[in-house]
């Protein structure tokens, strides 16, 4: 379907960009990728009167990794570059796994991981992980920079933290702790091409005597925002990592998330997938946590 | 609202051409250009029928706006065996690409609707993975949809295109 007509803003610079947001406040969308923006523009789900692609602001598309800070993704790597990258491979694998298991190769090429986060879909492939893994997004305004913990990022379905004058330039992955590992499950009624209908993110750390000592489960598609699942994440500190612990960590995952029944999967079968796959997702965080 | 005057390379070719900054590069192809071997599906970037190369990558020419298609070099299929486009189709004579050789040798055209994306994104793998699994094959081709449900011949034309290509290096 032809889209509605707007004014295409491509500014060149993050001062610039901010500035055109603030302008235009409540009449103008931010682009990046357009994976999402240009179907909900076809839809009519958005009429704004200016889109703003941010593709011409240089330097947003590194990957970098520093042994002090961590790994830095910026807003413009592709789904694909994550995918790929070394630095992602060696010090964040389940960042790739996720970005990897995004919809379809040609959307790969051409989406954000950044895009993923800042749609806020309660569904997004690219969220558990870094949720998981303590992520930072780092928001500009043209003036000053600020950094909003990804736990403080979401607030509803579509809706972040971010000021109607703020740019997400940039994703901060902590260095992980020694022995610590993480995963990423994901179900979906077709394929991993599919939006998920359950998808959890985990990061795990062992004491060196096979305890648990610090442990984030983050839980999508079973509530309106990333849930994280506090009450497993308590009850496994401490405990010694066996079949039992693990079985018990899934079933009280489960009793933290709030899922609804759509298209996708009904309210039950998701329960009970977040019972199997937080399970599944600390089994093998800790497997790699112990390699 | 005005159009904007800007350069497209298509197939090794610079076109210069006004464009609305809302038209898609699917309808620039295909409704100025008259490249009407990409196709239009879905138009919400599930089906794969519009796929082209921009760089040498698959993408959804629906969902890139024209606009932002200037400074990259776009291959669609038209641009994989040019002296077969400008034989209109006297295959005789001229040489296709080895991945559209396979899928008429190997049966994998049934209506033909998708085959142009199909054989993109079979560019777009080879590239990058010469010697696909089958597995590969199958997660190479995720973002293509074939009403006619041809895959088996579809994923066969592909391993035949790999072989083929790589016993020539």
């Amino acid at each position: 379907m032809t889209l509605p007509q707007f004014t295409y803003l491509a500014p060149t610079s993050l001062k610039e960009a901010c500035d055109l947001l603030r302008e235009h406040q409540g009449k103008i969308k931010i682009k990046a990728g357009g994976t999402d923006m240009i179907v909900r523009l076809s839809h009519r789900a958005v009429k704004p009167d200016y889109l703003m692609s941010i593709k011409k602001i240089p330097g947003l598309d590194k990957i970098s990794y520093d042994a002090a800070t961590g790994l830095t993704i910026g807003a413009l790597a592709l789904l694909r570059d994550v995918e790929i990258n070394e630095d992602v491979l060696a010090h964040a694998p389940m960042l790739a796994r996720a970005a990897h298991q995004t919809a379809t190769v040609q959307i790969r090429n051409m989406g954000t991981v950044m895009g993923n986060i800042c749609n806020a879909s309660p569904s997004a492939d690219n969220i558990p992980t870094l949720v998981a893994m303590n992520a930072v997004i780092i928001a500009a305004n043209g003036n000053s920079e600020r950094e909003i913990p990804i736990d403080e990022f979401f607030l509803g379905p579509g809706r972040s933290a971010l000021a109607a004058d703020e740019i997400a330039t940039a994703i901060r992955v902590p260095v992980t702790a020694a022995l610590t590992g993480t995963s990423y499950q994901k179900i979906s009624p077709r394929s991993k091409v599919d939006i998920a209908a359950v998808n959890i993110g985990a990061m795990l750390t062992l004491d060196g005597a096979k305890k648990c000592s610090a442990v984030r489960i983050s839980m999508g598609a079973v509530g309106p925002t990333p849930l994280r699942g506090a009450k497993a994440e308590a009850y496994l500190v401490n405990k010694e990592i066996c079949a039992e612990t693990l079985a018990e960590a899934g079933r009280l995952a489960a009793e933290d998330a709030s899922p609804i029944s759509d298209v996708r999967a009904s309210r039950e079968y998701r329960k009970l997938m977040v019972e199997v796959l937080t399970t599944r997702a600390l089994k093998e965080a800790a497997d790699l946590a112990a390699a | 609202m005005k159009k904007e005057l800007i350069t497209l390379n298509v197939n090794g070719d610079d076109h210069e051409i006004a464009v609305f900054p809302w038209q898609t590069l699917n309808e620039v192809l295909r409704d100025e250009l008259h490249l009407t071997g990409t196709k239009l599906g879905c138009g919400t970037g599930d089906c794969g029928a519009c796929t082209v190369l921009i760089d040498g990558k698959s993408v959804s020419s629906c969902l890139t706006l024209a606009i932002e298609a200037e400074g990259v070099k776009i291959t669609t299929i038209e641009g994989l065996a040019p002296e077969a486009v400008a034989a209109a189709g006297d295959l005789e004579s001229c040489e296709l690409d080895p991945i559209q050789e396979s899928f008429i040798n190997k049966g994998a055209i049934q209506c033909g609707f998708c085959s142009p994306g199909m054989i993109m994104s079979s560019k777009f793998l080879l590239s990058h993975t010469p010697k696909p699994t089958e597995a590969e094959i199958r997660a190479g081709l995720s973002g293509n949809l074939c009403r006619c449900t041809g895959y088996n011949k579809i994923v066969d034309a592909i391993a035949d295109a790999a072989e083929k290509i790589n016993d020539a290096q």
